[in-house]
């Protein structure tokens, strides 16, 4: 414990850690959507902040250009199209029967997920880092360039479902003539 | 050496806004005088004794005296924060923009791409704005805001790719240098770089990205947002005093923000032949501005020149014209800087 206290990096950590975990708390808590939003916003923001400690600069800037300005740009978007009221909305509250439930699923899976990166990494210091934009690259389309193209396969489908849902059907456009 | 890291941060982040303020000034001021002699009116003319020079300093001060008026129904925290997350993301740009070799507050490996990322907040900033402020107008402009920030970020980051492809990297000062270096067919002297070859080979990335910055900008004619004959002020109609004034500030130091970056990625920068490095940290500033005003200039007069666009043929020109010409200007670039 003393070793832990002693490093600097473990008090950004700490307090990085605690506000993200207070902002993931706001997300599932409060009473309004937008105030929710915004709450994941500071959780995403925290995450950053979390990369950049640990030196993986072209992943922070990543999290901020997909997530929060897009990713978030575009829930917000779609909750103020939709419906937004401002203030407390009570059909967002549930029954205590519902939160203790949410409660122990939330704590099972950090339990799990916690041990089991504890279990697989312990003490061993991760070492081999890939930082720079060029060596990501090299590594995205060298060794991973199969998984790579299928991802974009995947991305290629979204546009194409994107598309289908959102065209008017040939059919409809006769009939507005 | 700790303290010497935090006394350096300071200064640097005080430079950083000290740039910001006087940029975001002088181009207000810039804009009352242009657009006074496009109209054939005088303008700002007593304030500080000399072409009204005063005239925004005025303005600001007469802002911070407002009192600041904050209604009922808002959503008073969101209401309050959203002016500030739109100034940080506009000011977090000024951070990675080289001013000479050396005088740059960060150089990140990653520049373009942070800048691109970073200024995506201000957007998170516009939507907070138009919600909280419980009014119709509001939310309207802050939705349209955010539809035009989201169709013309993509035209902007695909203008970039092209210089990016070209450079081999996505650091700022990594990309002036490769302007300066450039080489037209390999036998090409240095001196002729002063005309700047990504303005040549990246014409169409250029004229992308200057409409996108527009765009970005909520500049007319992409000013919809804003726009006063249906909106009232759009997103920002309910705020006073001295958060209005921040938006103001923020919309112009963005347009600054924006013309410096076109200028490092298109015109070459802070470069100059014959110049030696450590001389270059004293002249490359000028050069710089000079290039920023010439950029400022051509928005301001873009604004008193073209009528606004209608929304949906805002969106028609993002998605049908600028995309397309943007991926195919990628295409062509890739495929040229294999051939050669």
């Amino acid at each position: 414990m003393g070793d832990w206290l002693s490093e600097v990096a473990n008090w950004w950590f700490a307090a990085v850690a605690l506000a993200m975990g207070y902002a993931a708390y706001r997300v599932v808590t409060s009473a309004n959507v937008v105030h929710a939003v915004l709450a994941l916003v500071a959780t995403l923001g925290g995450s950053a902040v979390l990369f950049l400690l640990l030196g993986a600069e072209f992943v922070v800037w990543t999290v901020v250009l997909v997530y929060i300005g897009a990713v978030i740009v575009l829930f917000l978007f779609g909750i103020m199209i939709t419906r937004a009221p401002l203030g407390y909305e009570a059909e967002l509250d549930h029954p205590p029967k519902t939160k203790a439930l949410a409660a122990i699923v939330a704590g099972a899976m950090f339990l799990l997920i916690g041990w089991t990166l504890v279990d697989a990494f312990g003490t061993e210091e991760v070492t081999a880092s890939v930082t720079t934009v060029g060596d990501i690259g090299l590594q995205l389309f060298g060794r991973f360039v199969l998984p790579f193209e299928v991802v974009s396969l995947v991305l290629l489908a979204a546009l194409i479902g994107g598309i289908v849902l959102a065209r008017q059907d040939p059919v409809d456009i006769e009939d507005q003539r | 050496m700790i303290v010497n890291f935090w006394v350096t941060l300071g200064i640097k982040m005080a430079l950083v806004l000290g740039v910001m303020l006087v940029g975001a000034l002088v181009s207000i001021f810039g804009e009352l005088k242009i657009s006074a002699h496009m109209q054939s009116r005088i303008g700002p003319y007593f304030a500080g004794g000399r072409w009204g020079w005063a005239q925004p300093l005025a303005d600001g001060l007469k802002f911070i005296q407002k009192e600041e008026i904050i209604p009922d129904t808002v959503d008073v925290r969101v209401f309050k924060l959203a002016p500030y997350v739109v100034l940080m993301g506009t000011m977090a740009i000024y951070v990675v923009i080289p001013f000479g070799p050396d005088m740059v507050a960060g150089n990140l490996d990653l520049g373009v791409f942070y800048v691109l990322a970073i200024s995506s907040i201000s957007t998170v900033g516009v939507l907070m704005a138009g919600w909280s402020s419980g009014n119709k107008y509001s939310l309207m402009g802050g939705l349209r805001a955010a539809a035009q920030l989201i169709a013309y970020e993509l035209p902007l980051v695909l203008a970039v790719v092209g210089v990016v492809i070209l450079a081999g990297t996505l650091s700022l000062n990594g990309i002036v240098e490769a302007q300066a270096q450039w080489q037209w067919f390999g036998v090409t002297p240095e001196w002729l770089n002063v005309i700047p070859p990504y303005l040549i080979l990246q014409a169409v990335g250029f004229a992308i990205f200057l409409t996108a910055s527009l765009a970005e900008l909520s500049r007319t004619p992409f000013d919809m947002p804003i726009a006063e004959s249906e909106l009232v002020m759009g997103y920002l109609t309910e705020y006073s005093g001295l958060r209005f004034t921040m938006f103001f500030l923020g919309e112009y130091a963005g347009m600054v923000a924006l013309a410096a970056i076109a200028s490092t990625l298109f015109l070459g920068g802070y470069w100059l032949p014959f110049v030696s490095d450590d001389l270059l940290n004293f002249i490359g500033p000028v050069v710089l501005i000079t290039k920023i005003a010439l950029l400022v200039f051509l928005f301001i007069w873009m604004r008193w020149t073209f009528p606004r666009l209608r929304e949906d043929q805002l969106q028609q020109l993002a998605w049908r014209i600028l995309i397309p010409v943007a991926l195919a200007n990628i295409v062509v670039t890739a495929v040229l800087k294999v051939v050669f």
